[in-house]
């Protein structure tokens, strides 16, 4: 049932898009108490190829500068324990501050667009990826360090060699979280015009259109269930030593 | 790239403590301490409850399947698809299918605040020594007694720590929440046509100022919650 009262208010905002979708000869894309529209759907999924698109160039950026930051940050406070609390803390409140605030905080100094929308996203995995990374490291047997050193390895050499193979899962772990929590939040990027799916949610005569948010949650949800299998194979691939340990 | 003209951090200072013209409908007044401290309340009144809603469903859930040690792949799956869930998505189609208000707001964000503190419930309470549990039945302690007592108190820093991730994710999403008629600090944001640049900035410093004191207080909550030998094993 179409409530005129709602068809009328997306009327007002809406552009383009919505005079498309009520001049159309469909009844089911007219009504805003549908869930679902397969017709409109069919028709219409091609125009979720570019802010996918965009949406997956945010992300990735903001999580691989995340993860440059967070891994250098992570690998110079391993051995100044010093550093390790005054960086969670400074991590932590970035992490904090909703994104959507974050952003119109930085308006003054970045403006609108893409840049402002992968500052603050990649800010946002910092903690994530920056505790792990540590936890990881931390836990990382002294006896097998004690090993490698008595083997004759340097520092140097029992980080790169011995530790960080045996940190794998951590990261991986945290690069996890941080990938899938990063694809959800930059649906909100729309609001600083940094496109991304969130375009099909909030745009134009979008937030009265139950089947346009669908399927921009589907591809939201869809693409972080593929970056998270595509992450844990790679943690597969990585340890071959926990397979033979489980076997 | 475009730079706002209007918007300066002074600028939205004096928005939050005097009302001002608007410099985009002339001759209105917006924005001031009372509307900010109106909006604030708010903000927290809608994240307490959604809070509160995510807490009495997802922590005696996530005590009970990690007592049982059942369900570590619905725990699990729960975890991933709950951080996926796009915040935005979730108030629009909310407000769009099932209405506007608070009544229909606050059980939206509880939503996105079961995974963080189910799969922290859950872990947390599989992470305490099997010895420990044991011991606690040979004294004679029923189930119901070892969860409440034994493993719910061990478990309390990670159980914090989902908790705080909720209130993370819901008082920020809370900025959204005009869009489905719950007037947060988000109307700042949101509706920039009423209350101009400095009204967006405004809005959004008092969202961050309010997310970093609820973290604040949740950690503080959380040490008093711990108990005092757990601590110690922290250090």
């Amino acid at each position: 049932m179409a409530s005129p009262l709602l068809l009328t208010a997306a009327g007002e905002v809406g552009g383009d898009f919505f005079r498309e979708r009520s001049s159309g000869t469909l009844p089911c894309q007219a009504q805003s108490s549908h869930l679902f529209c397969w017709d409109w759907a069919k028709e219409n999924i091609d125009r979720y190829g570019t802010p996918t698109v965009q949406h997956l160039e945010i992300v990735l950026l903001s999580v691989v500068i995340g993860f440059v930051v967070a891994f250098g940050l992570a690998l110079f406070a391993h051995r100044r324990r010093q550093l390790q609390p005054p960086l969670l803390a400074a991590t932590g409140i970035l992490y904090t501050i909703p994104s959507i605030a974050f952003f119109f905080l930085l308006l003054p100094i970045t403006g609108f667009g893409r840049d402002t929308a992968i500052i603050v996203l990649a800010a946002y995995t910092l903690q994530i990826i920056y505790r792990n990374t540590i936890l990881g490291l931390a836990n990382v047997p002294a006896s097998v360090k004690d090993a490698a050193r008595g083997m004759g390895l340097t520092n140097r050499q029992i980080l790169w060699q011995v530790e960080l193979p045996l940190a794998i899962p951590e990261i991986i772990a945290g690069l996890r979280v941080a990938v899938v929590s990063t694809i959800a939040i930059a649906t909100l990027v729309v609001f600083i015009n940094a496109g991304g799916l969130g375009t099909q949610i909030y745009g134009s005569g979008n937030l009265t259109f139950p089947t346009s948010i669908v399927i921009a949650m589907a591809i939201v949800m869809g693409m972080a269930l593929l970056f998270d299998l595509v992450l844990l194979t790679l943690q597969r691939l990585t340890t071959p030593w926990r397979r033979v340990r489980q076997a | 790239m475009t730079t706002l003209p209007f918007a300066s951090f002074t600028g939205a200072f004096e928005f939050i403590f005097a009302p001002q013209d608007s410099n985009v409908t002339g001759g209105n007044q917006v924005g001031g301490f009372e509307k900010s401290l109106e909006l604030v309340l708010k903000h927290l009144e809608v994240t307490v409850i959604a809070l509160a809603i995510a807490l009495i469903v997802a922590l005696p859930l996530g005590l009970y399947l990690g007592h049982r040690g059942r369900g570590e792949l619905f725990a699990v799956g729960i975890g991933t698809a709950g951080r996926a869930i796009p915040e935005l998505a979730v108030i629009a189609l909310v407000a769009v299918l099932i209405g506007v208000g608070l009544k229909t707001v606050a059980p939206a964000l509880a939503i996105l605040g079961l995974a963080p503190i189910l799969v922290n419930t859950y872990v947390g309470v599989r992470q305490v020594d099997s010895a420990t549990v044991e011991a606690a039945r040979g004294m004679g302690m029923s189930e119901l007694d070892i969860m409440r007592k034994v493993e719910l108190p061990l478990a309390i820093p990670t159980v914090m720590g989902g908790v705080r991730g909720a209130a993370i994710v819901i008082v920020a999403t809370a900025t959204i929440a005009p869009l489905a008629g719950v007037e947060t600090l988000g109307d700042f944001i949101i509706n920039r046509n009423v209350y101009g640049e400095n009204g967006l900035l405004a809005g959004a410093i008092l969202v961050a100022l309010l997310a970093l004191t609820l973290e604040g207080s949740l950690a503080l909550l959380q040490r008093r919650l711990t108990s005092d030998g757990l601590k110690l094993k922290t250090v």
